[in-house]
Parts: C-alpha cells; structure tokens; sequence
C-alpha cells in the first residue's frame, strides 16, 4: 500500500531532478532556462497531486456531484504558472542581450571574457610588477 | 501512463544538443503537463499550462532562437557536482514522501482545513460555481494581484532590455516583410480564424466564473490571436492597428484597474479587496468585483504578451537589418 | 485611515509603478517616485508607533478571516525592518536623479523607477504578509524587477551577472515552493501563524523536516549566504550605482527576515533544535563565509565587488547570531541587519557619486581623489570605519552586542573568530584608503571636482545616520530587543 500511495510523488520528484539537473548541469543559456520550466512544473504536479481526492471531480459546483477536489492547490499553481512564464521571458530576453554583447550564449564563454576583462583591468592597474593573483581567477 | 511519457520526454530534453527540438520537446512536455492536470480534477491549471506553457512559452523560446545559435556546444559539461547535488536533493525530497498522505486520500490534511470552507460555503459568500475563480479572485485575490504585478514586473523587464530605437524601426519598417508572406492558404485561413479567436478569448473572459477560465486564459488566448496575425501579416501592418505604446499603456492599466478596485473597496469602508461593499447586495459585489479584476488580469496578461512578442520580433527585424 | 496603513505602504508603490509608464517624462517619474517612497516610509514610521504603543495589527485583505484570506500582521520584527527597507529607499532614490542620468540612456529612466518601485513593493509585500505563499508571490515581484534594474545599465557584465542572478533566484524561489507546499500538505493550511499552530502535531514527520530543509535552502540562496552567495558579487558590481545601493541595503536583510519568521515564529525554536543542528550549520557556515568573503574583498580592484564580497561577509556576522540561538544573539543580528543597510547604502551611493564624475569603478582610477572628492571620499572611509566596527560608529555597536552575546553563551574561540575577521576589514579598507589618499594620480584629472550636492546629502544624511546610530542606540537597540523578545515570547 505504501508504495502505491507514494508512486505517484516519487515519479514527481524523479521529474524534478532531471529538470534541476538540466539547470545545473549544463552550459548553454537557453537549455539552462529550459530545465528551469521542466523543474517549475514538476513542482506544479506536487500541488495538483495533493489536491486530488480519489473520486472526485474538478472543484465546479454542480448538483450532480457530492466530491470535488481541493480547488487551493489549483489557484496557487495558476499563480505559480504565470510567475514561471515571467521569469521565462525575461531570462530570454537577458539570453539575447547576452548573446548580442558577447557572442556566445555558453556560460563558460562568458566566463571567461569576463575573466579577461578583469585581468586586463589589473594589468592596468599594477604594470608587470604584480601579476594577478590565482585567487582572482578561483573567485570569478 | 502520462507520468512516464514526461520522464521519457525529460530525459531526452537532457540528450540533445539541437536547441530547436529540446523547445519542441519541452512544449510537448507542457501538453503532456496539462492533460495530466486534466486527469488530476484540476481543469484551470490545465488550460493555463496548455496556453501558457505549450503555447506563449514554446513561441518566445523559438523567437529567441531566431536571434542566437541553434545548438548547444557539446562537451562543456560537468556532471559530477551537479549530479552530486541533484542526488542530495533528490535525496530529501523522497525523504519527505515517506510520511506524506497518500495520494486521493481524502483524509489528507489538506482536504480538512481550510479548503473545506471553499467548497461549502463559496457558492454563499461568493456565489460562482466555480470554485477555482472564488478562491483565485475573492478569498486569495491579493496573491492573484500580486502575481498580475509579477507579469507586469516581466513585462518592463523585457521593454527596458530589448528596446529598439525610433531610428530603426523607421528604417526598417517599409524593408521588412512578414515572415509567412506567401502562405496563401495560411493567411485566408488565419483572417477567418482571428475573428474566432478573440470572440473564443472574449468568452474565456466572461465565463470564467462558471467554467474554467478567466483573465489569465483570456489574455494569452486574445494574445495568441494578434500574434498570429503578426506573424502572417508582418509587423509594420499590425503595428499600424495596435500601436506599441498603447499596448505599453495597457500593460499599466490593468495593473492599475486591479488595484484601483482595492483601493475603491477601501473608500467605500471596506478592507483591500473587499468587493463585497461594492453594491447593497454583498453577493452582487463580489460578482461586480469579480468581473472588474478578471478584466484587469486579462487586459494586463495579454498587453504583455503581445509586447513581449513584438518585442522579440523587432529585435529580429533590427539584425536581419544590421547585417 | 490608520486601520488601513498594514496595506498602504504596499499599495502605494504597487499603484505608483505602473502610473509612472504614464508620465514618462523620466524627471518628473523620478521625483513621484521619491514621493511614493517617502509616503511608504512616513507609513511605515507611523506603524512602528503603533505597534510599539499598541502591539500587533492584523489587517485581512479582502475581509476574509485569516487561514481562508490572506492576512497582513504588522509586530516589532517587521516594521522594524518597514522602516529600514522604505526609509533607504528613499535616500537612495534622492541620490538616483543625476546618478541615473550619467548612467542610464534616457529612454530607460522611466523602466528604471517603474521597476525600483515594483522592487520596493515586493520587498515590502514580503515583510508585512503572514501567508507563505503570498510570501513567495512578492519573493518573485521583488527578484524579477530587481534582475531588470540590475541589467538595465550599460555594462555588459551586468547582463550575465543578471541571468546569473535569475537562475539561482529562481532555484531559490522553486525551492521555497517546495517547502511551503509540503508544510502546506501537512497541515491544510498556508497562514504562518496558523502553521505555527498546527506544525508541532506534525513536527516528528519526515515531510516536515523535508519542508523546512527545502525553505531554508532557498532563502539562503536568496540571502547569499556562503557557499550560495556566488551571484552576488557580480550583480552588485555591475548594476547601475543606485541599484547596487538599494539592494545591497534591502534585499538579503528581507531574505534574513523571512529566514528569522520562518525559524522563530512558523517552525520554532524547539522544532529546529529537535530536528536539525541547524546552529551549528549556521555557525559554520557564518565563520567560514566571513573569512573566505573577507580574504576575497581584499584581492579585489572594483571597488563595487570589494564591497559586494564585504556584504558577503557581513551576511555571515548576520548568520552568526542567529546561529547563537539566544535573545542576545537575535538582538545582535537585528541590530546588525539595520546597521549594515546604513553603512552600505552610504558606501555604494558615495561609489556611485565618484562614478557620476570619473566614469569608473577601479580603485586605480581613484587615485589622487581624496584632494579632488574630499567630502564624498570623508563618507567612504566613515563608511568603512563603520564597517571595521570602529568605535562611535554603528558598526562597533552590532559588533559590541554579537561578541557579548557569544560571550554569553560561552563562545568565546567564535568571539575572538569575530575580532580577528575585523582586522581583515581594516586591510580591505585600508586598501581603499591608500589608493585615495596615498597614490599619486596617474592620469591628470583636473576637471574632476567634487560630487553634486543632490547626491552628497542624501550620502551624508546616510553617514550621519551611521554616527548617530553609534551614538544614541536608543532606538535601534530598544527596538532590536523588544523585536527579540517578542520572537522568544511567542515560543516560550
């Protein structure tokens, strides 16, 4: 029984992984935002899960039915949904500006232009007499 | 089962390399998502997530491929952190469902605290059927506010980062053909299509407190329409009906019009969003109340869709036009 | 009226933001938008009042009864914090006519205040609700105006640092989703103070434990608290001037707050004790964060990122007394969250005035400045002083009142940790110092002359506050103490 009960969620979080792993794990600026939506709706079917009677049918009154499911769950996730398209838009449009200033939509590209940019500014700074120090580069 | 078809489609969003079919991908996993939610009782967040996520989502991604490269450079790539702190967190989430209530168990707390409330006594506080839009309007309608505020939010964000100069968008108007220009069939099927769309959009609007729906549905179902005409019919003609600016400012009012009710609520002696001082008849306000909002939320969501999408257009215009 | 001040000062920003895309002549935006801050702030002063003289205010937003509507409650803790949010915000805004200017193309001036407004409103909206999802609803207004605020200038870096920023905003903001749902499935209920009521019947459950692991996670994202800090330097280096000096000021002390609720008021002190070593976590996590954050503050030649990794550091002082457990420690922290906004907002806005003349962020380029600024550079090294924790400054008092109160529970290694990590400070600063007043100007800079008077008084209003505040702690520490009890009182 326990493990019936819980399939459910536990397919859920398997879900979750994979779309916080994507974000985490990979490179480019678009798969990144990518894994974001993946891990943001798999979190909406925690919700939706636990709002779910066995039985039961969507949370519009009608005299033909006696159980409805949780309508609470329901409206935090539309909320949820809009936030997640927000952030999706405005992450894209950061991706173009990006892609427009740097060339490259790979965060290590970026990185390391940043990089540069910063030792250039060091070398200006001090001549040749101290060259940057490794612990400018860990801490980028 | 749907569960597994999303994990399949998850996992192969992870394997591939071609940007352009890991969005395809993804949108499929939001209409995946929303039939799901269908066979889970909740039929709004199912029509939010198919508009939303398979529809706007899917669009804006495929806008911003048209302005950066389409694959992902392999190789650069260091999974053994991240899969160390993907397990972790795996690790505490399963921890978690241990002592969860099973699923459709109706015993489970949630059902036994406050949504019992929703569910007997809305159709007397609030009076719609749909329950959904009681508790997103009346009972929780400031999070419903806040969450217009966060669309908002999104939509000065990407007017202020992908603006394009007066300059350009003369020069480049009179050049730029729609994309789809020759696409007979497409076009004549699109013009019988639009009128439908926005009455479709119109109706989502309205009854959204008997069915499912409502502004947000609204909003991005009116949005999908003026974007397909925009797409078949190219910028420079659908700019000359809706102005841009215009469409900016109803970004604002809708925003405005939602909190404006509140504030409205409170003159007339009532707490924020208090819609029942709206009329003799507490019911009758919060139906008035109701309605106002829902037009906010709606005006707002597709202002800024379709802002978003011209948005990234221009932006499309102004490179095909610098080189 | 006052009945309705809980939802006032979210409101008035909330309905300001989106009138200014009806202004758009981007003077006459920036001027309503220091009006709409200084309303927020003259509301906030008056809730402070009343909560002090009358204790907590409920208010329901849309009348209904609290677990079924969403209620805003109004104590010591967060008008305390009200207060600070809405009274820098305006000070800093003062600061943002000419400063923006110099930075901001023009056709983005409107953007910018229209954003900073929806910031101030979710900041605010996060202080003063008592629901947790409404929590994470003004979490999401506040971070994603405050990626455009941070990417709108015209430095590249900005963009990346932004998209950064979003990612790991955005992990964090999912994070606490996870949380708040699972509390929520456990208990039915979403309103704090109904959780705090219905989570000890429920407190040996494993979901539970699971919830307040994902909660907290993501707020210490959001608060970049070390090792999760790692978006902050860039973004507060590359953001516009007054971006860096509002956020800086504001948001991680909101993250702290909502960190503060959560451990005393929702979950309580017995709940974390029993269930986690979350004070050792703490206490760890806050030493070493200090140091490494400090150590890295001294290799840096942007100023703006010197100062980001100082911010990192003080987080970690920050952490320190919360790690404490006591009501000392709390007080402490208090104290120092209301201390750091000040010398903060003092520091980067002076930043921000040398940039409004030079065009530049490097310590090489303020070379021979101290004769050219003299005023502004006097308000930089006030504000490092203060950060070192000199005496006279506010700085000394929030350090003063951390090491009694690791004194007090016994912790005396952490203390003298804590005094250590101070001379680290002295080295940052004085780094600072030397550039300013000891290295002979490369490049001739005549016509560098001192900063604006529209940017030097609202950053010596700072400074002087920083002054003050050490001096007369009257009201910082009354209210940090009686802030402190009321959190111990309730669990007690």
């Amino acid at each position: 029984m326990n493990i019936i009960g819980l399939y459910n969620y536990w397919i859920v979080v398997v879900l979750m992984l994979i779309g916080f792993y994507i974000v985490i794990a990979h490179e480019n600026l678009i798969k990144k935002l990518v894994g974001l939506t993946i891990f943001q709706t798999s979190v909406f079917f925690l919700y939706i899960s636990m709002g779910k009677v066995a039985g039961a049918t969507a949370p519009i009154l009608d005299e033909n039915y006696q159980i409805y499911s949780n309508p609470l769950p329901h409206v935090l996730i539309l909320t949820a949904i809009v936030v997640g398209i927000a952030t999706t838009a405005l992450g894209l449009a950061l991706v173009v500006r990006i892609y427009e200033a740097y060339g490259s939509i790979e965060e290590n590209d970026i990185q390391v232009q940043d990089t540069h940019d910063r030792l250039e500014c060091q070398l200006e700074a001090y001549g040749r007499q101290k060259p940057p120090t490794l612990f400018d580069q860990e801490t980028n | 089962m749907l569960l597994s078809f999303l994990a399949l489609t998850a996992i192969a969003i992870t394997r591939m390399g071609d940007l352009f079919a890991v969005v395809m991908l993804s949108g499929i996993y939001s209409l995946l998502s929303a039939s799901l939610f269908l066979d889970l009782d909740a039929v709004d967040v199912a029509f939010t997530e198919a508009s939303v996520g398979a529809g706007i989502s899917t669009l804006l991604f495929l806008a911003t491929l048209k302005l950066v490269p389409r694959y992902e450079k392999k190789s650069r790539y260091k999974p053994a952190l991240a899969l160390g702190v993907v397990i972790v967190t795996g690790a505490l989430l399963i921890y978690g469902t241990l002592d969860m209530p099973h699923f459709g168990d109706a015993d489970a707390p949630v059902h036994q605290h406050v949504a019992p409330r929703y569910l007997n006594d809305s159709i007397n506080e609030v009076g719609l059927p749909n329950v959904v839009t009681s508790v997103l309007a009346s009972y929780r309608g400031y999070d419903t506010l806040g969450e217009v505020v966060v669309v908002f939010a999104a939509g000065i964000g990407v007017m202020s980062l992908l603006m394009v100069s007066q300059r350009t968008k003369a020069r480049a108007l009179t050049k730029v053909p729609a994309d789809m220009q020759h696409q007979i069939i497409l076009r004549i099927v699109a013009k019988m299509m639009l009128p439908l769309i926005l009455i479709f959009a119109l109706y989502v609007q309205f009854h959204g407190d008997y069915g499912p729906g409502g502004g947000f549905q609204a909003g991005v179902i009116f949005a999908a329409g003026i974007i397909l005409y925009t797409m078949l019919f190219g910028l420079s003609l659908t700019q000359s009906v809706i102005k841009p600016v215009f469409v900016e400012m109803l970004t604002a009012f809708g925003v405005l019009l939602y909190s404006g009710v509140g504030i409205v609520c409170m003159i007339l002696g009532g707490n924020y969003l208090d819609y029942d001082v709206l009329s003799h008849d507490p019911v009758h306000g919060q139906h008035l109340g109701i309605l106002l909002i829902e037009l906010g939320v709606g005006i707002t969501v597709a202002a800024v869709m379709i802002t978003l999408f011209f948005k990234f257009t221009w932006r499309t215009v102004k490179h095909k036009y610098n080189q | 009226m006052t009945a309705h001040f809980p939802i006032l000062q979210v409101i008035i920003p909330l309905f300001a933001a989106p009138l200014c895309l009806f202004l758009r002549i981007p003077r006459l935006v920036g001027v309503f938008a220091i009006f709409v801050s200084a309303a927020a702030f003259l509301i906030s002063y008056g809730l402070l009042q009343e909560v002090i003289t009358h204790g907590t205010i409920s208010y329901k937003l849309g009348g209904w009864p609290a677990p079924w509507g969403i209620e805003y409650r109004i104590d010591t803790l967060n008008s305390f914090l009200l207060l600070l949010v809405s009274g820098v915000s305006t000070v800093v805004l003062l600061a943002s006519l000419s400063s923006i200017s110099r930075e901001l193309p023009q056709n983005r001036h409107t953007y910018f205040y229209t954003a900073y407004l929806l910031c101030l409103t979710g900041l605010l909206g996060i202080l003063a609700t008592a629901d947790a999802f409404n929590v994470f609803v003004f979490l999401e207004i506040s971070s994603l105006s405050s990626y455009t605020i941070i990417a709108i200038g015209t430095d590249r870096r900005a963009l990346a640092a932004s998209y950064q920023y979003l990612i790991m905003g955005t992990i964090g903001a999912t994070f606490i989703l996870i949380g708040v749902g699972l509390m929520y499935m456990m208990t039915g209920t979403l309103n704090m103070y109904d959780l705090a009521e219905r989570l000890p019947a429920v407190y040996k459950s494993k979901t539970v434990l699971s919830a307040f692991g994902f909660f907290i996670v993501g707020v210490c994202l959001k608060l970049a608290l070390f090792p999760l800090h790692l978006w902050l330097p860039n973004a507060y280096a590359y953001a516009p001037s007054i971006t860096t000096a509002f956020l800086a000021a504001t948001s991680t002390k909101v993250a702290v707050y909502v960190l503060i609720r959560y451990i005393f008021s929702v979950f309580g002190i017995e709940f974390v004790d029993m269930s986690l070593p979350l004070g050792d976590i703490f206490l760890i996590l806050g030493l070493v964060g200090i140091f490494v954050a400090s150590i890295s503050a001294t290799f840096q030649l942007n100023i703006k990122r010197l100062f980001a990794y100082s911010s990192v550091a003080q987080i970690g002082y920050i952490i320190l007394g919360l790690a404490i457990e006591t009501q000392l420690g709390i007080t402490a922290t208090l104290l120092h969250l209301f201390n750091h906004a000040l010398m903060k907002a003092a520091l980067f806005l002076a930043i921000g005035a040398v940039f409004y003349r030079i065009g530049s962020a490097q310590l090489n380029h303020y070379a021979g400045l101290g004769k050219k600024m003299p005023l502004t550079m006097a308000a930089i090294v006030a504000g490092g002083l203060s950060l070192i924790g000199v005496p006279l400054t506010v700085g000394f008092v929030s350090k003063w009142y951390l090491v009694v109160a690791l004194l007090d529970k016994g912790w005396w290694p952490v203390a003298v940790l804590v005094l250590l990590s101070s001379l680290i400070a002295v080295i940052y600063v004085w780094r600072v110092v030397e550039w300013v007043y000891f290295t002979p100007p490369r490049i001739i800079t005549e016509e560098v002359k001192e900063a604006p008077l529209s940017q030097l008084i609202p950053i010596w209003m700072l400074v002087l506050a920083n002054i003050y505040f050490g001096v007369d702690t009257r009201l910082t520490v009354g209210v940090s103490k009686l802030a402190a009890q009321s959190l111990f009182g309730v669990n007690l």
